[in-house]
């Protein structure tokens, strides 16, 4: 597409364009409206800036967890400068401040009877924020074989992400296999093969669907469903991967329904009226030239699902049953990314290595979401030029 | 005129192949349970929850304060978590509008449609669309509660060590939520904006109304009902909402209302959360949070059914003005 130039004055500043002159007043209008149209911009930026500022002490290996560092004597508090005694003391600047000099000497104490106290069992010494504690596994005191352990809270926190990350994907997964099938049939059923009547009802019916919120699906899972399930399946915990899965399938419907559907009506009713004219029953029409002309958007529904259901807290946080196990079985419960931020951020320890983790996580969830949106939106990009440009 | 033309069997030919063809059928048929079964369950979320919510449903139960027993069957009442929710989604209403319509404002009558500039914003408002929600919880947090809320403290109570600001509160999550519903409000508006012919501004800047006017007397007032859709979208997306408000101004219990911006309140999604987990005795409490999850979903779908009728008859409108 070749667009004629445009002289200077007609363009304005970043594309800003008017028709009259304007007076200063309805210039700086003008102004504050493409400032404010900066904001999504803004918080795009600003999401990932401040979760992951939180986040950076743990990617850069800065925050350590070992609690038999050499101990100091107390005695000696006076000869530390005070960056050094708010490191030791794992303290921020704020808090060094708002505390007195006997509140850190008790502090100082503490730490020298924490030292003596686990001296002599070795997983005390593991800084288990580093990033080799974070991804590989581990041979804890008490455990056979090395094992990926999420446990923060214990004597020795254990930081290992990849029981969430594993956790996250198979609920994930399930849920997608519940819902990419069901969700493109019905797209494909209502936008190709039914009557005007049925699309009328049915696009609202999942207009309703998707705004059900989530914590009532989460509600309907734990209350309703995981008992059918666990009479049905027999499983031994009642709260696990599956029902979670289902559960999350019903978020993710609306969503890759509503994006397939929009593609699917998209393709040009003349490539339909074509295949039926040579013969072609509805159903081939709509399965052999419909569904290969949408297969973009259909990819990018897809993907957009993916991103709501890795996403979704409420739904697994309630109906996942929460345990960090790593397994393959679907009646085992899981725990995800989400469901952990969710259950543990509000009783961490401000600016701790719990803390921490639990950003970092955050900030990996943001940048997959990212990553499926990215994708999903070059997609729909690339064939809706394509449709623009076949429809000159 | 042409009667034997009109014969039944001929007003509505088929062309029916000789022999049943199986893919056909099968396909249609599967495609189409697919569609009842999706109906189904709605029909059985919706169900399940009306038909069990609805006899313990009151004016008591929605009218009074929260017990100091909060699973107390007899006596907790939701008013509190009526109020904090209502409070938080007008107080993020008000917050999200301007941002959202300006934006569109922009997007729609300046930015030219294809720039690389135009494309950023409009990647950007995907994106934000598809943040999950507890990634945005964790942004309020980190932003709004302590970084914005951290530096009010010490700009407006220097010297003081007592946290107001900075500190999980109403305006928080309300802001939190903004942030979250901004791309539903920008979406609904430039679609509206774009809905609206181009011969309306050419007509109103040739009568001499400069660029600003034509916007603001002429084509905004046109786009009312599709920014109002995309409010009353937005405001129901935020009434469910519980992940972004869970570290931002949720409280578990308050005795009291809240009374100022930085109070926490107590929340109707949040609540059903509560009762749903950390009941101490799921049967007894049972009636309590059907009859919660039922006033929540009214609230929620109310706005919806408002938005898609307010869309459905603003496109009809539209269509017949084109």
């Amino acid at each position: 597409m070749i667009h004629p130039p445009l002289s200077r004055r007609s363009v304005g500043w970043m594309g800003i364009r008017r028709g009259h002159r304007a007076k200063p007043l309805e210039w700086l209008a003008e102004k504050i409206i493409f400032v404010v149209s900066l904001t999504a911009i803004l918080m795009v930026f600003l999401i990932f800036i401040f979760i992951g500022r939180e986040a950076l002490p743990i990617i850069f290996g800065r925050m350590n967890t070992a609690r038999t560092q050499k101990t100091i004597p107390p005695a000696e508090m006076g000869k530390m400068s005070q960056a050094q005694l708010c490191d030791y003391l794992g303290l921020t600047k704020d808090q060094y401040a708002a505390i007195d000099h006997d509140t850190l000497k008790t502090l100082m104490e503490l730490k020298v009877e924490a030292g003596a106290d686990s001296s002599h069992s070795k997983d005390a010494a593991v800084n288990s924020a580093q990033w080799r504690y974070l991804l590989r596994p581990y041979q804890w005191d008490g455990h056979p074989t090395p094992e990926y352990i999420w446990q923060p809270v214990s004597k020795v926190p254990k930081y290992n992400i990849v029981p969430l990350i594993v956790g996250s994907l198979k609920v994930t997964v399930i849920a997608m296999l519940f819902s990419v099938p069901l969700a493109l049939a019905a797209a494909l059923y209502v936008s190709q093969l039914a009557r005007p009547r049925v699309r009328e009802i049915a696009k609202p019916a999942l207009e309703l669907l998707a705004g059900i919120p989530s914590v009532v699906l989460g509600f309907f899972a734990l209350i309703v469903m995981a008992t059918i399930l666990q009479r049905v399946f027999g499983s031994e915990s009642r709260l696990n991967a599956l029902c979670a899965g289902i559960a999350l399938a019903f978020a993710v419907i609306p969503v890759i329904f509503s994006i397939a559907e929009d593609a699917l009506s998209s393709v040009p009713r003349s490539y339909i009226q074509a295949a039926l004219a040579l013969g072609a029953s509805p159903w081939k029409a709509a399965a052999q030239v419909a569904l290969p002309a949408a297969v973009p958007g259909i990819f990018a529904a897809v993907a957009l699902g993916f991103g709501r259901a890795i996403g979704e807290t409420m739904v697994v946080l309630m109906a996942s049953g929460n345990a960090s196990i790593i397994s393959a079985n679907v009646f085992d419960s899981a725990r995800t990314i989400t469901a952990t931020i969710a259950a543990e951020l509000g009783e961490v320890v401000f600016g701790g290595a719990h803390y921490r983790i639990l950003f970092l996580i955050g900030i990996l969830l943001f940048i997959v979401t990212f990553i499926t949106n990215f994708a999903a939106d070059t997609i729909m990009n690339r064939l809706k030029a394509r449709m623009e440009g076949r429809a000159k | 005129m042409t009667s034997t033309l009109a014969q039944p069997s001929v007003a509505r030919p088929r062309f029916r192949p000789n022999r049943l063809d199986w893919a056909s059928f099968l396909g249609t048929g599967a495609t189409r349970l697919a569609t009842l079964l999706i109906a189904a369950i709605l029909l059985v979320i919706l169900g399940n929850i009306i038909i069990n919510g609805w006899p313990y449903l009151s004016w008591r139960f929605v009218s009074t304060g929260a017990a100091s027993d909060m699973f107390d069957v007899q006596k907790a009442g939701i008013l509190p978590m009526i109020y904090g929710t209502v409070a938080r989604v007008f107080l993020m209403t008000i917050l999200v509008l301007p941002a959202g319509v300006l934006t569109a404002i922009y997007l729609t009558e300046y930015a030219r449609m294809h720039s690389p500039f135009t494309r950023i914003i409009h990647g950007a408002i995907n994106n934000l669309a598809g943040v999950p929600s507890i990634v945005f919880g964790l942004f309020g947090a980190g932003f709004f509660v302590r970084f914005i809320g951290g530096s009010l403290d010490s700009v407006l109570y220097p010297g003081k060590t007592a946290t107001i600001w900075g500190q999980p509160a109403l305006l928080w999550a309300s802001a939190t939520l903004a942030v979250m519903t901004l791309p539903v409000v920008i979406v609904a508006t430039e679609e509206s904006l774009r809905a609206i012919p181009q011969g309306l501004r050419e007509a109103s800047l040739a009568l001499g109304a400069s660029k600003l006017e034509t916007i603001f007397k002429v084509v905004l007032p046109q786009a009312v009902p599709g920014i109002m859709t995309g409010a009353i979208l937005a405001i129901s997306r935020a009434a469910g909402e519980v992940a972004p408000i869970l570290f931002t101004g949720a409280a578990y219990y308050m005795r009291d209302l809240p009374r100022s911006l930085h109070d926490q309140f107590m929340d109707l999604g949040y609540h059903v959360f509560i009762l749903s987990t950390q009941s101490p005795d799921v049967d007894k409490t049972r009636p309590l949070l059907y009859a919660t999850v039922l006033v929540l979903l009214i609230l929620t779908f109310t706005l919806n059914v408002v938005a898609i009728f307010v869309r459905a008859s603003m496109r009809r409108k539209l269509r017949m003005l084109s």
